[in-house]
């Protein structure tokens, strides 16, 4: 055996990463009849992220139900086997020989896999706290969710006593969960809006069951202590400053899609979400390369990663059937506030996206904000939202002014005022 | 072999015993280990290299800009020969990239000539000048304004965690006594042997060399000597992911200017882009963190240098500390009638010089009375590839073949697998913390920083330490 060898094979179509947008997508297509999918997971088991969310609140939009994340994992990882596609944990793919040829490594060696199709499913992360210049000392207890809840639910490890939290959106809430089943006090949550961004209900209740107060307006300035966490301490909007002590910090929310084998295949990004710009068929600027779930919206829920899969299904088919590839050309791009849309390429005369509308995030609270899409200066639609926009929250944006739009003309704008 | 992390300290006289298991103090060691001598490294913290020679912007210096005739201006120059061969020998990752010196003003320009004349005073005669044209054409992705550049070729840059580590398993395993958790108390100096006395018992040696770095100035005050004070020049650091790694292929030194050294931008063996140091005197040994107003003027000095590296996400921040003292030279010194050298004052260099520093140091001792005897063949070591510019076992189907370990990638950001964890865990000198098998894997060490495997990780190393305190139980 040289360092080199490497087994080389053909499927149709190979799904990288098995959480709940490449499981969804795979089954479908495994129960369309398509002969040979396969799905890769590097990790041990397949399921992605709610694989370590042990806590209910999965299914609701692709199963009409409410369930664990582990549950909602089985029951896709069941879905997808039972329909026939090939699922295989423990195995990354590193990168490209060719644009549909994914090289892989595992414990059964090196691979070589050229496919008719290629979906790339391969998610969102947490920035850590280096990625957000969050100065100070370099101690134990910092943390992301998803580190936490792998610490937690899977390793069954200790975590702390006292904690802050930083982020106050859906995920911030679930590390109090995770936080109190580990016997961890909740010190604060801190967040630099001027509100909490879940659930009103889901925040009162966390604040009256686990009593965790919410600072506001306040960013952290810096953490210290040495071999372990001693304090964060915290810039208020107004000047003020504040040290709260405590021996873990939780870093949650500001996603960033894990792009690299996107990237590094020379697929262009979006620059709004990070992740490969698609159209609403989800096809990326690489022929044969369609993208899927978080890697596209940092992040929405799982139900909607899954329902990018089954809707995703249909167009991989026609690429399977011959259809040439011709991807959306017009950019659509979103100007501050607003921080992203997705999809973000179109063809006019080109289908909507999936549901008929589009995704956005913002920066900041707007209320009940005007949206104006336009295009080298013409206006394609006006409409305000019907309710307030909020940071780390999904808004969404009809689409039935893209028939309205020139194939040949500039990028497509988005604001909110 | 013998790594101690607990327990008494053996009841022994020691040859020579050296305080500080820095890249220096290592090199010591491994120097003196070529001799049939009883020597111990001790070392204050729980692992080898986990001061100053853990934080510093590794790049193996040709010794082109340091004062000549200077003690620190021939230890590099030698240094930076004995390690690129030593690199070589044991696979310490490293990349002979070149610098580039280059000027944004008409004040840096200028200097470029005497740069190169000081070079060849150095006896580095390799340099050339640039003209802007030829400055981007070597870099593309560099800032506009650009007037010229001093090439120097031979600037490489190098592991500084695997040179510490090679150093020190190599004196374990040629019969070094490492001990760790073991820092250095008050000593009492008697006619024949020093009497170190530490919170694991006394040590006692012959002779004693002082390599602890930031407090090498106390402990030379414990002999009775003050040579030097030393305050701690902070130097803080932005590593970029290895996205960035394609916008530049040369180390970007600044030109040295009589407003200080200013920032560079490298590319590190491990694939990613760093931006620093800053230089900061302050007066706490401790301070190692970092502070917003020192990442905000690197990233300002950064967008100068190469504007989309601040496009690229952070991967990590740190902060080391530079020994400096109020000397413009290394404080290397021996006391003969105590049987005592000091080695003090090694700032911004000492990585290079550290093979060097460490000959020095073996006459020094000659000097002191020690004998050594005939010199002995040491052990060749391997150390384990990290290095992005050589194959790394999850590239490597004969590895992963004889072992599927190597082919269980646990450390998704890095690629490092679940058999390179393991080999550290059980290696000659295993890490005392998960920043240990950071620095001997990279494990932890990329973008997520733990999202996807610092659990998996974390596990893997408790399950070791806790096998290995069942060993030791049963002992
Ligand atoms: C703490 C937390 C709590 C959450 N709570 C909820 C909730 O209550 N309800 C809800 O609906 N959603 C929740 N979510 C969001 C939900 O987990 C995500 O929306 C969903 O997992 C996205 O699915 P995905 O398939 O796009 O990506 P992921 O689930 O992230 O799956 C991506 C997969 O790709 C694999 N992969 C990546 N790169 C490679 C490669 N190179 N080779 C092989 N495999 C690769 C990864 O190992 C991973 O398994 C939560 C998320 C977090 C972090
Ligand atoms: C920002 C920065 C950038 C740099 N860049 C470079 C570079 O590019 N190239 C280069 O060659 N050099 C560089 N350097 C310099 C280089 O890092 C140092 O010169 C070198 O690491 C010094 O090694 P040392 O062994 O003397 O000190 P240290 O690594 O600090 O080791 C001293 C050891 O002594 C131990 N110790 C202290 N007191 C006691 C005690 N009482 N008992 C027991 N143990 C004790 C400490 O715990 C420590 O481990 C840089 C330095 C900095 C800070």
């Amino acid at each position: 055996m040289t360092p080199t060898d490497r087994t080389h094979r053909t499927v149709d179509v190979l799904v990288i990463g098995a959480g709940p947008a490449g499981l969804a997508v795979a089954a479908r297509l495994a129960a369309a009849g398509v002969d040979r999918v396969e799905v890769l997971d590097r990790e041990q088991r397949a399921g992605g992220i709610p694989r370590h969310c042990d806590h209910t609140g999965f299914g609701l939009r692709d199963l009409r139900r409410v369930m664990t994340g582990p549950d909602y994992a089985r029951h896709h990882i069941a879905a997808a086997i039972r329909a026939g596609a090939v699922l295989r944990t423990g195995v990354t793919a590193t990168g490209w020989a060719a644009p549909r040829t994914v090289d892989i490594t595992g414990p059964t060696g090196l691979e070589r896999i050229t496919a008719t199709a290629v979906v790339l499913a391969t998610g969102a992360r947490e920035r850590p706290r280096s990625a957000r210049l969050v100065p100070g000392t370099r101690p134990a207890g910092v943390f992301t969710t998803g580190q936490l809840q792998q610490a937690v639910h899977v390793h069954h490890q200790s975590v702390g006593h006292r904690a802050v939290i930083v982020g106050a959106e859906r995920v911030s809430y679930s590390a109090v969960t995770t936080l109190r089943r580990a016997g961890a006090e909740v010190a604060a949550m801190v967040t630099d809006q001027p509100r909490h961004q879940t659930h009103p209900a889901r925040h009162l209740g966390t604040r009256l069951r686990h009593g965790v107060s919410l600072v506001t307006d306040a960013t952290v300035t810096e953490l210290t202590g040495r071999e372990r966490l001693e304090s964060v301490r915290l810039r208020h909007r107004d000047g003020r400053t504040a040290a709260i002590g405590c021996d873990t910090v939780v870093f949650t929310g500001d996603w960033i899609p894990d792009h690299e084998l996107a990237r590094s295949a020379g697929i262009a990004l979006d620059p709004g979400t990070r992740g490969p710009a698609t159209d609403p068929e989800f096809r990326t600027g690489a022929p044969g390369v369609f993208a899927v779930g978080n890697l596209l919206h940092p992040v929405e829920t799982a139900d909607i990663a899954a329902l990018d899969g089954r809707f995703a299904a249909a167009p991989v088919l026609r690429h399977l059937a011959g259809v040439p590839w011709a991807p959306g050309p017009l950019p659509v791009r979103v100007e501050a506030p607003l921080l992203w849309i997705s999809p973000n390429r179109l063809t006019p005369d080109g289908p909507r996206p999936p549901r008929g509308r589009f995704t956005l995030r913002t920066t900041r609270f707007l209320t009940r904000p005007v949206l104006t899409v336009s295009q080298d200066g013409r206006t394609l639609h006006r409409g305000r939202l019907p309710h307030t926009a909020a940071p780390n929250r999904p808004f969404h944006l009809p689409a039935d002014w893209i028939a309205g739009a020139d194939a040949h003309g500039g990028p497509v704008r988005i604001t909110a005022d | 072999m013998t790594v101690t992390t607990t327990g008494d300290l053996p009841d022994e006289v020691y040859d020579v015993a050296i305080i500080g298991a820095g890249v220096v103090g290592a090199a010591i060691a491994r120097e003196l280990a070529r001799y049939r001598l009883r020597i111990a490294l001790v070392e204050a913290s729980n692992d080898v290299g986990n001061g100053t020679s853990k934080a510093n912007t590794a790049i193996l210096h040709t010794g082109f800009d340091a004062t000549p005739g200077t003690l620190e201006a021939r230890l590099v120059r030698e240094g930076y020969q004995r390690l690129t061969a030593y690199a070589a020998e044991t696979g310490i990752p490293l990349e002979p990239l070149g610098a580039l010196l280059v000027a944004w003003d008409r004040e840096q320009l200028a200097a470029l000539p005497s740069l190169a004349e000081k070079a060849a005073r150095n006896g580095y005669d390799e340099t050339v000048i640039l003209d802007a044209d030829a400055v981007h054409a070597r870099e593309p992705h560099l800032g506009p304004g650009a007037l010229g550049a001093l090439e120097v070729p031979g600037e490489s840059i190098i592991c500084p965690w695997t040179t510490t580590l090679a150093y020190a398993t190599q004196a374990v395993r040629a019969g070094v006594d490492l001990h760790l958790n073991c820092p250095a108390g008050a000593i009492t100096t008697g006619a024949d042997h020093h009497e170190i006395a530490t919170p694991r018992g006394v040590l006692r040696t012959r002779h004693l060399v002082n390599a602890a770095g930031l407090y090498s100035d106390e402990i030379n005050r414990r002999l009775g000597h003050e040579e030097f004070t030393v305050t701690p020049r902070r130097g803080q650091l932005i590593v970029f992911d290895k996205f960035a790694r394609g916008l530049v292929d040369h180390i970007l030194l600044p030109v040295p200017t009589a407003l200080g050294k200013g920032v560079l931008v490298s590319p590190t063996v491990y694939g990613n882009v760093m931006l620093g140091p800053t230089a900061e005197d302050l007066d706490d040994k401790t301070a190692t963190g970092s502070s917003a107003d020192g990442l905000a003027s690197l990233r300002e000095k950064g967008a100068r240098i190469l504007p989309e590296l601040l496009e690229e996400e952070v991967t990590a921040v740190y902060a080391g500390l530079r020994a400096a003292t109020e000397h413009g030279d290394y404080q290397i010194h021996a006391d003969p009638g105590r049987r005592y050298v000091a080695v003090g004052g090694i700032r911004s260099t000492g990585l290079t010089a550290s093979m060097a520093i460490a000959a020095h140091v073996a006459e020094l001792l000659g000097d002191c009375g020690l004998d050594p005897g005939p010199e002995r063949e040491i052990e060749p070591v391997r150390m384990p590839t990290i290095g992005e510019a050589f194959p790394r076992p999850y590239q490597r189907a004969d590895l992963i073949a004889a072992d599927p370990a190597y082919g269980t990638v646990v450390c998704h950001c890095e690629r490092v697998t679940r058999g390179e964890i393991r080999d550290a865990l059980t290696a000659t000198v295993p890490p005392g913390s998960l920043d240990g098998i950071r620095r001997r894997t990279r494990a932890l060490a990329g973008r997520c920083q733990g999202f996807f495997c610092g659990a998996a990780v974390r596990a893997q190393f408790e399950a070791a330490t806790a096998a290995q305190d069942r060993t030791e139980a049963r002992r």
